[in-house]
C-alpha cells in the first residue's frame, strides 16, 4: 500500500487551524424557519370550532373541548393539542376552514410536568402565541373543496317569459361532487331550528344512497321538498367551508334528493312506536307547522284531521311563495304522503271561536298554527287607494289561479322574501317592477341569491326610499311620492336606520302599488276566555317548552309563535308540539 | 485437555438490537469460529408499527405522516410514492402542475444527497473512524436546514402530497441551496483523504463483503449494490418518473463490488446528484401552482385499482404495491424497501466467513433500514 494512504487522513488535523465545519450557536436555541411546523398557535376570536383539524389528525392528538357557550355558527369548543400524540404533520393547519389555526416556529419547550403538554392554543396563554412566524394555511393550497358545483338555471330572459321553476336541480353525478365537499362539522345542525340530521343526510348522498338521505331527511322534515327549494337555510350561513369559500349548497342538496322519489311513502316507512292509537288530534292550519305535526303523530298512530281555510293546503308555502319556486307538484307529493300516513284533510274551512272550543273537548289535542294572515298596513296617506295592494293578496290570487291584473308599472314597497315574490310575478306577469325599500340592499332580509335572481329578471332596486304618500293621477294611475333617506347609526352594535331627508319629494307613476312590509296576527276569531290566556300584548301566542299554550292541550307553532317566521321555524315548532303530545301521551299511558 | 470439536468451538452472538454499530434497530444472531462468522441470521421487530396495516385504516391524505417514517435517513421517497401511486389511480396524476414535478424531483435529489452524506460517513464510522462521519453529518445537516426552510421541518419532511406539494420554494431559496452545494462540494476533498485515501479504510474494505453478479436477478438486487460491481441500472434512467427524464443524467458504475466499491459509488452519487440538484434548479419555472386543486381530502374515494410504482432512494429501487377498492381508504399497501433484500437475503448469504469485525461496515455497505424490512 502506498505511503500516501499512510499520511493523507493526517490532513484532517488541518482542520485544527481552519474555521470549524460546525456553526456555533449562541444567545439560546436557533429560531426555527419561517415555516417551520412548531407549537400551535389559534386565533380563537376566528376559531368557529368546527373540529375539522380533530377530524384530519391521524393521531387523535386533538380533542374538542368546551371554552364557551356554543352559539350559532360556533360550537364553543377549541382544540386542546396533545402534545403526546401531536407527530407536527399540520394537517390540521392546512385543514383549517376558518384559518384560525397555525403553528409557530418555536419549537424548544421543557417542563418537569408532563400534564402541561396538552394545551388549548389561544386560550392557554403560551410565550409563542403572538408568533409571526411558523406554518400557516395558505391560499393555493386546500385540503378542502371551496368551489360549489354551480346550480343551473333559466336564462333570466326566458324565466319572465314563463312560469316553469327556476332552478333546475343537481343531476346524480353534481349532487354526489357536492355533496362530498362536506366535513362533518355538524354547525349547521345547531344553526338549523329543526336541527335536521344534515351532514348525515349529505353523507348518504354521497355514499350513493339517497333512499337513506331520504330516511334521514324525514327524521324531523316532513316538507323536505319545500325545504329543498325555497328554505332560508340559516345552514348554509353557518357552514364552515363557507369560511373561506362557498358553503356547501344543503338546500339543493336535500331538493335532490326528495326528488329522487316520486313515491316517498315507499321509501320511507317509518319505524316508530304507535302510542298514538285511538287518540285524536285535530290541527287548524295547514302550513309547515300543522303539516309537520299532522305527519309525525299521524305515523305514531294518531288519529290527525286538519282543517284548512283555503282549498289547498300548503299555508304560505302554498298560496305565498311563487310557483315557479316551488311548483303545485312538489307540494301535492307532500300532502299525498300525509294522506297515505292517514291524514284526514277538511278544505275551505274557516275554523271559528266555538269550533275551537268544541275540538278542544273532543280531541286529546288542538294544534293551532294559522299565521300571520293580517297585512301591515302602509301608514302613508293614499295606502285606501284602489290599486295600493297587500303582496299577500296578490300572492294568494295568483297561487289560487285567479287573473291577477298588475297594469304595465308596478312599485313594490319593502324588502322581504314576499317583496321580492311580489315583483318577479309582476316581471311575469308582464310589468315593469320598481322595488322601493327603505334600507340598503345589504339590509334586505330577503335571501341574497333571490335578490340577485330578481334584479338579473329586470327588476329595479330603489333603496333608502320612504313612501310618504300615494295619489291617484287624473289618468288613473297612482303617483308613488317616496323620499330619500340617510343611514344613522343611532346606537352601537344596532343595525343603521333610515332617516327621511326632508324637502326631497320623488315621484314614480305606476298602476299599482303592492305593499309588503309584513304581516301581523289576526286572532280576532279566538273566544276571549282563550285569547286572554294565550296572547301576549303583541297579539302573538306563547307556549312553553312543550308547544303547549296556558290552554290545557291546545298547542300552537309557526309565525304566530315564534319570531323568526319562516318555514322551517314552523316545522320546528312543529316537532316541539308534536314531543310535547308524544310525551303527555306516554305519560298517560303509564 | 481434549481437542474441542467444531461444534464446540462455535460460540453464539447477538450483535444488536443494542450495539452502536449495527444499522438501525435491528439485530444480527451470528455463529463464530474464532473471529469468523460461520452463519448469521437478522432479527427484526424492534420498531415494527405496521405501517402498511395503519394505512389501510386512515384516509389517504392521513397516510403521509406514516409513510415517512419507513425510512428516518430518506423518508421522501415514500412521500413521492405514496403521492404518485395515489394519483395514478384517482386520475389526478393528470392534474399535477408542471411547477410541482420540478420541486418534487428537487426534492427527491436533495433526499437522496442527505442520506448518501449520512451513510458515506457511516461506512467510515462502522469501523471506527470517527472524524468523517462528524464532517459528513454537519454537511448533511447544510441539506436539513434547506428541507427545514422548504417543509418546516428538518427530518419527518411530510411535503409531497396528493396533486403536487405542500409550499412553493421560499423566496431565494435556490441562491441558498447552491451555497450549501458549494459548501458540500468545498469540503469533500477533505472527506476523499479520510476516507478513500486512508490506509485503514482501504485496507478493511477492498475485497471484503464482495458481492456476487450472479445474485443480482436472483435476489433482486438494486441501487448502489449493483451499481458498484460495474451493472449501469438505476430506476431513474432506466423508468424516469417526474422531471428526470429531462435531466442529462447517466448511472454511475464502478468496479470491485466490495465495501470500498460500494462506498466509492456513493462517493459518486453524491457529486452526481450535487450536478442534479444544479440541473433542476436551473430548468425549473419558477411561476406556476404548485398544487392542483383538491378535492374535499376527508371524504375523497377513488375507484379500485392496483398499481405498482417505483423511484430509486439512495439504498436502491424503493416500491410500492397499492390495491385501492373505491372507497375512501387504502385497501392494501406492500412497500417494497430495498433493505429487505439487501439486510435479510443478502445479508444472511455474506455473512458465513464474514469477520465479526467487519459485520458493521459489511452492514452499512448495503445500507440497511430496518422499518422497511418490518413494515
Amino acid at each position: 500500500m502506498s505511503l500516501k494512504y499512510t499520511i493523507a487522513p493526517f490532513s484532517a488535523w488541518l482542520q485544527a487551524v481552519s474555521k470549524p465545519f460546525t456553526v456555533p450557536v449562541t444567545g439560546g436555541p436557533r429560531p426555527g424557519a419561517p415555516r417551520y411546523r412548531g407549537w400551535h398557535i389559534n386565533d380563537v376570536e376566528k376559531c368557529i370550532g368546527c373540529g375539522t383539524c380533530s377530524a384530519i389528525c391521524q393521531n387523535e392528538a386533538i380533542d374538542m373541548v368546551p371554552v364557551d357557550d356554543p352559539v350559532v355558527g360556533d360550537s364553543g369548543l377549541r382544540p386542546k393539542i396533545d402534545y403526546g400524540r401531536c407527530c407536527w404533520c399540520a394537517l390540521c393547519v392546512d385543514v383549517c376552514p376558518s384559518g384560525s389555526l397555525g403553528m409557530s416556529n418555536e419549537y424548544v419547550w421543557a417542563d418537569t410536568d408532563a400534564d402541561v403538554f396538552r394545551y388549548i392554543p389561544g386560550v392557554d396563554e403560551k410565550p409563542w402565541d403572538d408568533s409571526e412566524l411558523g406554518w400557516r394555511r395558505e391560499e393555493g393550497f386546500e385540503l378542502v373543496d371551496h368551489d360549489r358545483v354551480p346550480m343551473g338555471m333559466l336564462d333570466p330572459d326566458e324565466r319572465t317569459q314563463t312560469w316553469a321553476e327556476v332552478v333546475i336541480g343537481y343531476t346524480e353525478e353534481q349532487a354526489r361532487v357536492e355533496a362530498s365537499r362536506c366535513v362533518d362539522c355538524g354547525l349547521c345542525v345547531a344553526a338549523c331550528p329543526a336541527h335536521m340530521h344534515i351532514p348525515d343526510y349529505i353523507g348518504a348522498i354521497r355514499d350513493g344512497d339517497d333512499a337513506r338521505a331520504v330516511q334521514i331527511i324525514y327524521d324531523n322534515n316532513a316538507m323536505p321538498e319545500m325545504c329543498g327549494k325555497v328554505c332560508t337555510r340559516r345552514c348554509e350561513s353557518v357552514c364552515s367551508i363557507g369560511v373561506q369559500g362557498d358553503p356547501l349548497a344543503i338546500r339543493w342538496l336535500k331538493r335532490y334528493a326528495t326528488e329522487r322519489f316520486d313515491n316517498l311513502a315507499e321509501v320511507l316507512q317509518p319505524q316508530v312506536e304507535r302510542v298514538g292509537e285511538g287518540r285524536t288530534v285535530a290541527v287548524i292550519g295547514g302550513g309547515p307547522s300543522g303539516l309537520t305535526v299532522a305527519y309525525y303523530l299521524a305515523i305514531r298512530g294518531f288519529e290527525v284531521t286538519v282543517h284548512e281555510a283555503l282549498p289547498q293546503v300548503g299555508g304560505a308555502t302554498f298560496f305565498g311563495i311563487p310557483r315557479y319556486r316551488f311548483p303545485m307538484s312538489s307540494l301535492e307529493k307532500q300532502v299525498d304522503l300525509l294522506k297515505s300516513a292517514g291524514v284526514k284533510f277538511v278544505l275551505n274551512h274557516r275554523v271559528d271561536g266555538d269550533e275551537l272550543t268544541r275540538m278542544l273537548a273532543e280531541n286529546d289535542a288542538v294544534f293551532m298554527g294559522v299565521g300571520l294572515m293580517k297585512p301591515m298596513a302602509l301608514r302613508a296617506p293614499g295606502e285606501d287607494l284602489p290599486g295600493v295592494i297587500p303582496a299577500l293578496d296578490m300572492l294568494r290570487e295568483q297561487n289560487l289561479g285567479h287573473e291577477v291584473d298588475v297594469g304595465e308599472k308596478v312599485v313594490v314597497v319593502g324588502g322581504g322574501n314576499v317583496a321580492i315574490d311580489a315583483s318577479r310575478i309582476s316581471r311575469r306577469l308582464g310589468a315593469e317592477v320598481t322595488i322601493a325599500y327603505r334600507r340598503r340592499v345589504v339590509d334586505m332580509p330577503a335571501d341574497d341569491e333571490e335578490i340577485e335572481d330578481a334584479e338579473a329578471e329586470g327588476v329595479e332596486i330603489v333603496t333608502q326610499a320612504i313612501p310618504l304618500r300615494v295619489e291617484a293621477t287624473e289618468d288613473g294611475k297612482l303617483d308613488f311620492v317616496w323620499g330619500p333617506a340617510e343611514m344613522v347609526q343611532e346606537e352601537e352594535g344596532k343595525r343603521p336606520r333610515p332617516k327621511l331627508i326632508e324637502g326631497v319629494e320623488n315621484h314614480l307613476v305606476v298602476d299599482r302599488v303592492i305593499v309588503a312590509i309584513g304581516q301581523g296576527p289576526d286572532l280576532d276569531w279566538l273566544p276571549t276566555e282563550i285569547s286572554e290566556k294565550i296572547c301576549n300584548k303583541w297579539g302573538y301566542i306563547e307556549v312553553d317548552e312543550t308547544g303547549m299554550t296556558a290552554v290545557e292541550g291546545l298547542y300552537a307553532g309557526g309565525d304566530l309563535v315564534n319570531d323568526t317566521a319562516d318555514a322551517i321555524s314552523a316545522i320546528a315548532d312543529g316537532l316541539r308540539a308534536v314531543n310535547g303530545i308524544v310525551d303527555k301521551t306516554r305519560a298517560q299511558h303509564v | 485437555m481434549t481437542e474441542q470439536t467444531a461444534l464446540e468451538r462455535r460460540v453464539q452472538l447477538w450483535f444488536g438490537p443494542q450495539h452502536p454499530g449495527i444499522t438501525g434497530n435491528m439485530a444480527v444472531q451470528a455463529w463464530l469460529e474464532g473471529d469468523t462468522l460461520t452463519s448469521g441470521v437478522t432479527h427484526v421487530g424492534y420498531l415494527h408499527r405496521g405501517f402498511e396495516k395503519l394505512m389501510e385504516r386512515r384516509k389517504f391524505i392521513q397516510s403521509f405522516p406514516i409513510v415517512c417514517r419507513i425510512c428516518v435517513p430518506e423518508p421522501d421517497t415514500n412521500e413521492w410514492l405514496l403521492a404518485a401511486s395515489i394519483e395514478e389511480l384517482s386520475g389526478l396524476d393528470k392534474e399535477v402542475p408542471e411547477k410541482a414535478r420540478w420541486i418534487r424531483t428537487l426534492f427527491l435529489e436533495m433526499s437522496r444527497l442527505s442520506s448518501m452524506l449520512m451513510v458515506l460517513g457511516g461506512h467510515v464510522g462502522a469501523m471506527g473512524l470517527g472524524t468523517a462521519p462528524n464532517w459528513l453529518i454537519t454537511l448533511r445537516d447544510y441539506i436539513l436546514d434547506r428541507f427545514e426552510e422548504l417543509t418546516g421541518a428538518r427530518v419527518y419532511h411530510m411535503y409531497v402530497t396528493y396533486g403536487g406539494v405542500r409550499r412553493d420554494l421560499p423566496e431565494g431559496f435556490a441562491e441558498r441551496l447552491e451555497a450549501n452545494l458549494q459548501e458540500i462540494e468545498s469540503k469533500l476533498p477533505l472527506v476523499d483523504n479520510v476516507i478513500f485515501d486512508s490506509a485503514v479504510f482501504r485496507k478493511r474494505a477492498i475485497g471484503v463483503g464482495v458481492v456476487p453478479e450472479e445474485w443480482v436477478d436472483e435476489l433482486g438486487l438494486t441501487g448502489p449494490i449493483v451499481r458498484a460491481m460495474g451493472i449501469a441500472r438505476d430506476t431513474r434512467t432506466d423508468y424516469p418518473y417526474e422531471k428526470y427524464g429531462e435531466l442529462d443524467i447517466e448511472p454511475m458504475t464502478t468496479t470491485g463490488s466490495d465495501i470500498f466499491a460500494r462506498a466509492w459509488m456513493r462517493r459518486l452519487e453524491i457529486a452526481q446528484s450535487i450536478d442534479l440538484i444544479r440541473q433542476i434548479l436551473a430548468k425549473m419555472p419558477t411561476e406556476g401552482p404548485y398544487s392542483a386543486k383538491l378535492p374535499n381530502m376527508l371524504t375523497w374515494t377513488i375507484p379500485a385499482g392496483e398499481t405498482y410504482v417505483r423511484a430509486e432512494a439512495s439504498r436502491g429501487e424503493m416500491g410500492y404495491y397499492v390495491v385501492t377498492d373505491g372507497s375512501d381508504k387504502i385497501r392494501r399497501v406492500h412497500v417494497r424497501g430495498p433493505s429487505y433484500v439487501h439486510g435479510v437475503t443478502l445479508l444472511e448469504r455474506l455473512m458465513p466467513g464474514t469477520n465479526i469485525a467487519d459485520l458493521s461496515a459489511l452492514m452499512v455497505s448495503l445500507q440497511v433500514c430496518p422499518p422497511e424490512i418490518e413494515r
